[in-house]
């Protein structure tokens, strides 16, 4: 049970957002920009930054949505998001997004743990200083909705297709829209 | 050195922001709602929770910053301010803010760590499900800031003065007034 009284059936950080909108908003436009916005990295690159920030800590809500909004991304591959979850190094993704990942789990286990080398890394596969700021942020961004998420004790399904329908609808519709999928009734079974 | 090329002269998450203003806008958004609009905690409890979060996580910047903005709203009151980031049990602010304290610290190390008795300890000194919320979420919003600030390895000034003048205009003015004076030191800065 939630920490404190929420909107009954709304799954992980959709409570959350529902219960205290006017910071629901501002979370709610840093998601937009961070994994839906203009960017020379693609949204499949970015939620799977995001959902290998969550997996590291263990936040099982925002890792398997963001892991399923990452597969609906990649024309529906979760094997590919399971192999980065599990050993990123080892996946088929590119070495640039390897290097990039690489920085993004130095920042989840904390901001000084950025090396220059790490950065280094990233520059010789080709990332700008834009893809490298929004790698620190996207993994900073999740190290907050992680903690919210779980800080308040929020609900978890764990039903495997109400997350690829999350996703499918985090990938297509983004995060400005208000209705949450589980109000469609599924996520009260 | 920061990591990337920010904008000169601009210390910790202030070069971040004006690199990249898309971002800033909702970051700064969040830090005006939780932090400085009207509220059953004040803004004085409120910039606590940032400063001792910040210490926990050891980034200077935000720490030195909010401490600076929380003695703003506490009457000047630096020592109490000092006391609350060393030893908050111990220190002279209401049991309430120390039970909320105490979650926010809970919440730094990992948001499954806040207990049922963390919050029932908050419940039984008064605190509100709202005041609980934002315990939470200001907790969680400072270990986004201070993974940015150093994960960028922006530049932190020493001059703890520094910190009190930018402490005194966001304390009267917010976080809003933050983004002007960003975007204008920008637009100053480019030529």
């Amino acid at each position: 049970m939630a920490h404190i009284k929420l909107p009954e059936g709304l799954p992980g950080i959709v409570g959350p957002l529902t219960y205290r909108p006017e910071s629901g908003k501002p979370l709610r436009e840093l998601a937009e920009v961070l994994l839906r916005g203009p960017s020379t990295l693609t949204s499949g690159e970015r939620e799977l930054i995001a959902s290998y920030v969550s997996s590291q800590n263990d936040c099982y809500f925002c890792h398997t949505s963001h892991g399923a909004a990452a597969a609906h991304h990649l024309g529906g591959n979760e094997k590919i998001v399971a192999d980065v979850k599990q050993n990123f190094e080892a996946s088929p993704v590119s070495s640039k997004l390897k290097a990039l990942l690489a920085i993004a789990g130095k920042v989840q286990s904390g901001g000084k743990n950025v090396t220059t080398a790490d950065v280094e890394r990233a520059r010789q596969e080709g990332a700008t200083d834009l893809e490298i700021h929004d790698t620190v942020l996207i993994a900073a961004a999740f190290c907050m909705y992680n903690r919210y998420v779980d800080g308040l004790a929020t609900w978890a399904p764990q039903d495997a297709s109400l997350y690829r329908q999350m996703g499918a609808m985090m990938a297509e519709q983004g995060y400005l829209r208000e209705d949450a999928p589980a109000k469609s009734g599924s996520a009260k079974a | 050195m920061a990591h990337i090329k920010l904008p000169e002269g601009l210390p910790g998450i202030r070069g971040p922001m004006a690199f990249r203003p898309e971002t800033a806008k909702p970051l700064s958004e969040l830090a005006e709602v939780l932090l400085h609009a009207p509220h059953s905690l004040t803004a004085g409890e409120r910039e606590l929770i940032g400063a001792y979060v910040s210490n926990l996580n050891n980034c200077f910047y935000c720490q030195t910053s909010h401490a600076a903005i929380a003695a703003c709203h506490l009457g000047g009151n630096e020592s109490l301010v000092a006391e609350v980031l060393h030893d908050f049990e111990g220190a002279a602010v209401s049991p309430k803010l120390k039970a909320l304290l105490a979650i926010a610290g809970k919440v730094q190390r990992g948001g499954k760590n806040v207990t049922s008795a963390d919050v029932e300890r908050a419940r039984s000194e008064g605190a509100t499900d709202l005041e609980i919320h934002d315990t939470v979420l200001i907790a969680a919003a400072f270990c986004l800031f201070n993974r940015y600030v150093d994960g960028l390895a922006t530049w932190a000034p020493q001059d703890l003065n520094t910190y009190r003048a930018r402490a005194a205009k966001v304390a009267k003015d917010g976080y809003g007034s933050v983004l002007t004076a960003i975007q204008a030191a920008a637009s100053g800065n480019a030529s």
